[in-house]
């Protein structure tokens, strides 16, 4: 009963939240760049400034895919917000990025087919490092349910300090940062013009955007479980990651995807597989 | 509710301009200006633009892009003519490479004069911009067919300036 409420409460506040957040992103990517940046509503501005929008549609196919990412987006917050099951959950955000892909796939666009591409060597590049998250958590709380992590009282982050810097490193790619915006970004108008998101215009763009308000709290939550020992701590320390990741950012140039892909698999590869083994050795 | 006025995304065009323009319109979005804080962001993409923006003349190699851009445009959209060549192509209009200001090919909603035209020139054209965008949208959700009617570019007789020879 108490999952219910959660996923409700999740269903109904993420977007504010996400929204918010969103806002008071840009104002500090402003202050970092030396401007005075835009209202902290401005996402939500954005938003129903989309939603006024004519809509145009290059394939009728493409709003029943940026519908089904809607729905599976907002389903893979509310089972993790519900305490399910952490491998699922992962399974249904791969699901919902899948169906962005197509979206952009039925469109002829080559700015959308690149922007497709590459979304589809992102999730190549995070999802080892995500899943390998999850083991760990597995590996440390012995239980792949959300809630049993969250409310377990060991200290998650200190038995997997290594899986959590992955995780880090591969945040940055799912809350579409540089350096790796690479499939979609605000400021690469003459390589992708606005790669996946090309061909989505109106009140289809403004659902991609909630949808992606929805994904990044799942994101934050995420890193909460790392913390589900202390919540202070855990509230603290998702602002210092979001923080560093605004910070990353505004320092960093997008790189070119062999690189994206490669580094995520190294990281995963090293500070992942090796966090693993020495859990295994030390029989934790 | 009027977002429209709130989130003005722009879409910049060169169209044979000297660059003068540009840069201007460019410095616009730097610290010393920084049209973001009214929510302009400038996009690359006219299907996520509400304002065209659009410097240079018309010739024969820049009119049909000119034209596709503003055609994939979502409505309520606007035309910001910004400089002299674009209002009325200024010293270039009897070229016989030029056709003439921007408005012989689209319907343009506001001119922004000068040679370059200056960022508070700019922001202020665009901030009439959207009073105009808030009309259309008006416009646009009582009569989908008048907005239709008005939005299309309608065919362009006007020969260049200086004829074809």
């Amino acid at each position: 009963m108490i999952s219910i409420v959660w996923a409700i409460v999740f269903i109904l506040l993420a977007p504010v939240a996400g929204g918010l957040v969103a806002g008071i992103d840009r104002r500090i990517t402003a202050r970092m760049q030396g401007r005075y940046g835009p209202p902290i509503l401005q996402p939500f501005y954005d938003v129903g400034k989309l939603f006024e929008k004519e809509h145009i549609v290059v394939n009728e196919t493409q709003i029943f895919y940026v519908i089904c990412y809607f729905i599976f987006m907002v389903f893979t917050g509310a089972l993790f917000f519900s305490g399910a099951d952490l491998l699922l959950t992962i399974f249904s955000l791969t699901l919902a990025q899948i169906f962005l892909v197509l979206g952009a796939y039925v469109t002829y666009s080559p700015y959308s087919h690149i922007g497709a591409e590459r979304e589809l060597i992102q999730i190549m590049a995070y999802e080892p490092m995500v899943i390998l998250a999850a083991v760990g958590m597995f590996v440390v709380t012995k239980s792949f349910n959300v809630s049993d992590i969250a409310s377990s009282t060991i200290p998650v982050v200190l038995f997997i300090p290594g899986i959590f810097l992955g995780f880090l490193y591969v945040l940055t790619i799912k809350l579409r940062k540089s350096p790796f915006d690479i499939s979609t970004s605000h400021h690469a108008h003459q390589e992708i013009v606005k790669g996946i998101t090309t061909e989505f215009s109106g009140p289809s763009l403004g659902l991609i955007e909630v949808a992606h308000w929805y994904e990044t709290i799942f994101l934050l939550g995420f890193v909460y479980l790392f913390f589900g020992f202390n919540p202070v701590l855990a509230i603290i320390a998702i602002t210092v990651v979001y923080l560093l990741e605004i910070l990353i950012d505004n320092t960093n140039a997008r790189v070119k995807w062999q690189l994206a892909l490669k580094s995520s698999w190294a990281i995963a590869a090293t500070f992942g597989v090796v966090n693993l083994g020495v859990l295994y050795l030390t029989g934790v | 509710m009027a977002y429209l006025k709130k989130s003005p995304w722009i879409i910049h065009y060169d169209a044979s301009s000297c660059n003068g323009c540009d840069i201007e319109i460019l410095a616009c979005l730097t610290p010393m200006y920084d049209v973001e804080r009214f929510g302009i962001v400038n996009t690359g993409n006219p299907k996520h633009a509400d304002i065209f923006v659009v410097t240079g003349t018309v010739n024969e190699q820049n009119r049909e892009i000119i034209l596709n851009i503003y055609n994939q445009m979502p409505n309520p959209k606007a035309v910001v003519a910004v400089g002299i060549c674009a209002t009325s192509a200024g010293v270039f209009r009897e070229c016989y490479n030029v056709a003439g200001g921007i408005d012989m090919l689209i319907p343009v909603d506001v001119y922004v004069p000068g040679c370059a035209a200056r960022p508070e020139s700019i922001i202020d054209g665009i901030v009439t911009a959207w009073g105009i965008l808030e009309e259309k949208r008006k416009t646009m959700n009582t009569a989908p067919a008048a907005a239709d009617a008005a939005a299309e570019p309608g065919p362009v007789v006007q020969e260049p300036a200086g004829g074809a020879q």
